[in-house]
């Protein structure tokens, strides 16, 4: 029992971090824990579905909401061409100076360089566009598209870095440039699409983006997106994984629930002529019964108050110098991630799991203390 | 006042096709203060008796009234509260808590019963001491000898001061001296507390103790003498 607590509290620390971690890792690359849009931009992203003055509206976020990092973006879609070859892309106009802040892309340039604020006409591609189109860094990039008003929209761009995400969509049809080249190419007229923001640690998120809600929120022309909303799937995952999680800590808890049913059954079974003996003299059945329960409660209490302990001080001892599994390190470096998990120790995770395995181990020992309850005082006796 | 009254008592027991009749419509009244021995070959039905009147066991038809109260149609619990309050129990094999000192088996009763701690010290001395057991209060049953260990049966059925003591066979595994030394403890019990004693027996000698004898078979009285 106490092997399982210790090993319920760890594995349900760990999961939580890691399902933060995923989450965050996730939202790190590009689309940030909360966004500000223009209603039914999420749905049907379309280059007229725009927030104005949007690098007024991002400093406006800066000045007002503490503890968060904010970078405008507008997005436009395009015909992107080599000399030698043509793709439609996917073109973004971010705040070089913000932008690394909200985006891990930044640090995942594996040729030449990130944007810079005072860049005009550069442009940052995915590793696998490069490839398709034949082209390194310093070479230029032509983009054909359709502007806000409808009018097409043209312009020639230098490439001054490739990026490697690992996520193949992004590789093969992103291509990042100045926001303010953006807005005149695309003919936005200072406009864009969204606003994104990163808050300063994960569990703030719900609180910065009940922040935004109040400040930003009631404005008709604008919505504020929280991560679930702008990525449901990820949800979906971790809920789809914390049930097959569940499901073997289930099995873990049944067999420690059969193997106190076990216990007590048995120790119940070795006293059954002393019961009888003693319910002979007066002791009232559920006396007896009450006796069983409370073993049963105070084995439990040993392996919860044991499991809490160890498995609650092994948690805050990696807490604090983290945990990773054998090519974590690798992986991370390549996905610019951070390299250890920290499980979570909160009241929650630490008493979560042994507190059910507490309650199982009450329910098991429910069938040996009734057994007592209908023992026959005169059969029980004679019991060998 | 009567202190037990049987009516029409019938007990059956079937051990496959076999149906044995351990209490045959017996009927038998026992007054406050009576010193009695069953008696009868074995199947005779003197252990169901006993064990009908102390609530062990449901007669499958009659009725047994003790000091005032049908004991037949009381639940579980209620029964158990009758026989910590009005009942001793002697068994043949003593049946004490190997685990427990002579003196807490003979506090254990008295525990539930919820007696102070030092209320019980005082009482499991002073009957340890009368039972002959002075200076053997901490041993164990397993490092008394078989008549000792009687003794401390008696002892935590009498320490409570029940009004009914039912003993089966209780000096059936003691020697003569021990036997004698026993039930002189039980007559003098009988004689200056007013203990009711139903005796179980197959000895002649304790019946000769006894000053009412009841002698049984087939699950019937066959004599009652006083």
């Amino acid at each position: 029992m106490v092997f399982s607590n210790i090993l319920l509290v760890f594995m349900i620390g760990l999961q939580f971090d890691t399902y933060q971690l995923m989450i965050d890792n996730t939202l790190r690359v590009f689309t940030g824990h909360i966004q500000l849009q223009a209603p039914g931009y999420l749905d049907e992203p379309g280059i007229r579905k725009t927030l104005p003055d949007i690098q007024a509206l991002a400093e406006d976020v800066r000045a007002n909401i503490s503890g968060v990092d904010v970078s405008a973006r507008a997005t436009g879609f395009a015909l992107a061409s080599s000399e030698e070859r043509s793709y439609g892309i996917q073109v973004v106009g971010v705040q070089p100076q913000y932008e690394a802040k909200v985006s891990t892309l930044a640090g995942l340039i594996t040729a030449g360089r990130y944007l810079q604020q005072g860049d005009t006409n550069a442009t940052v591609i995915g590793k696998i566009l490069a490839r398709n189109l034949k082209i390194g860094v310093g070479e230029e990039l032509t983009i054909l598209g359709s502007g806000r008003d409808g009018s097409m929209a043209a312009d020639v761009l230098t490439v001054v870095g490739i990026f490697e995400s690992n996520m193949p969509e992004m590789d093969r049809s992103l291509a990042l440039m100045p926001l303010e080249r953006f807005q005149n190419v695309f003919f936005m007229e200072g406009r864009g699409h969204t606003v994104v923001i990163r808050a300063g640690e994960f569990s703030l998120v719900d609180s910065k983006a009940a922040q935004l809600r109040q400040r930003y929120g009631a404005a008709a022309n604008r919505v504020v997106l929280h991560w679930d909303e702008l990525k449901p799937g990820l949800r979906q995952a971790i809920q789809a994984d914390m049930a097959s999680a569940w499901f073997m800590y289930a099995v873990l808890i049944v067999l420690v629930a059969f193997s106190v049913m076990n216990t007590q059954l048995m120790s119940v079974l070795e006293r059954t002529r002393e019961f009888g003996m003693i319910m002979a003299l007066g002791l009232r059945p559920g006396r007896l019964v009450r006796l069983v329960l409370l073993e049963t409660a105070v084995i439990a209490s040993i392996g919860l108050l044991l499991g809490v302990l160890l498995g609650g001080g092994l948690n805050l001892v990696l807490s604090h110098t983290g945990f990773a599994y054998p090519g974590m390190e690798e992986m991370a470096q390549r996905f610019n991630l951070p390299n250890r998990i920290f499980p979570e120790v909160t009241l929650f995770t630490v008493l979560l799991g042994p507190g059910i395995v507490f309650a199982a181990s009450m329910l098991a020992s429910l069938y040996p203390a009734l057994r007592v309850k209908f023992l026959q005082p005169i059969a029980a006796m004679k019991a060998v | 006042m009567a202190a037990v009254i049987c009516e029409d008592l019938t007990k059956i027991f079937r051990q496959g096709d076999a149906v044995i009749k351990a209490l045959d419509h017996l009927g038998v009244t026992i007054e406050d203060g009576e010193f009695i021995s069953l008696s009868g070959p074995s199947g005779s039905g003197k252990t169901t008796l006993l064990n009908a009147i102390g609530g062990l066991d449901q007669p499958d038809s009659g009725h047994i009234t003790i000091g005032g109260q049908r004991i037949d149609q009381l639940p579980k619990a209620r029964l158990a509260d009758m026989r910590l309050h009005n009942i001793g129990f002697v068994f043949q094999s003593y049946n004490l808590i190997p685990v427990l000192s002579a003196r807490e088996n003979v506090e254990f009763v008295m525990q539930v019963q919820g007696i102070t701690p030092k209320e019980r010290r005082e009482k499991s001395a002073a009957i340890l001491r009368e039972v002959g057991l002075e200076g053997m209060e901490d041993r164990r049953p397993g490092e008394l000898s078989g008549g000792q260990q009687q003794r401390v049966a008696v002892a935590r059925a009498i320490v409570s001061e029940p009004a009914l003591v039912l003993a089966d066979e209780p000096t059936a595994n003691l020697d003569s001296e021990t036997m004698a030394q026993l039930m002189d403890l039980f007559v003098k019990l009988n004689e200056h507390h007013r203990v009711t004693f139903v005796i179980a027996t197959h000895d002649q000698r304790v019946m000769n103790y006894t000053k009412r004898r009841i002698h049984l078979k087939d699950g019937r009285i066959v004599s009652d003498e006083v």
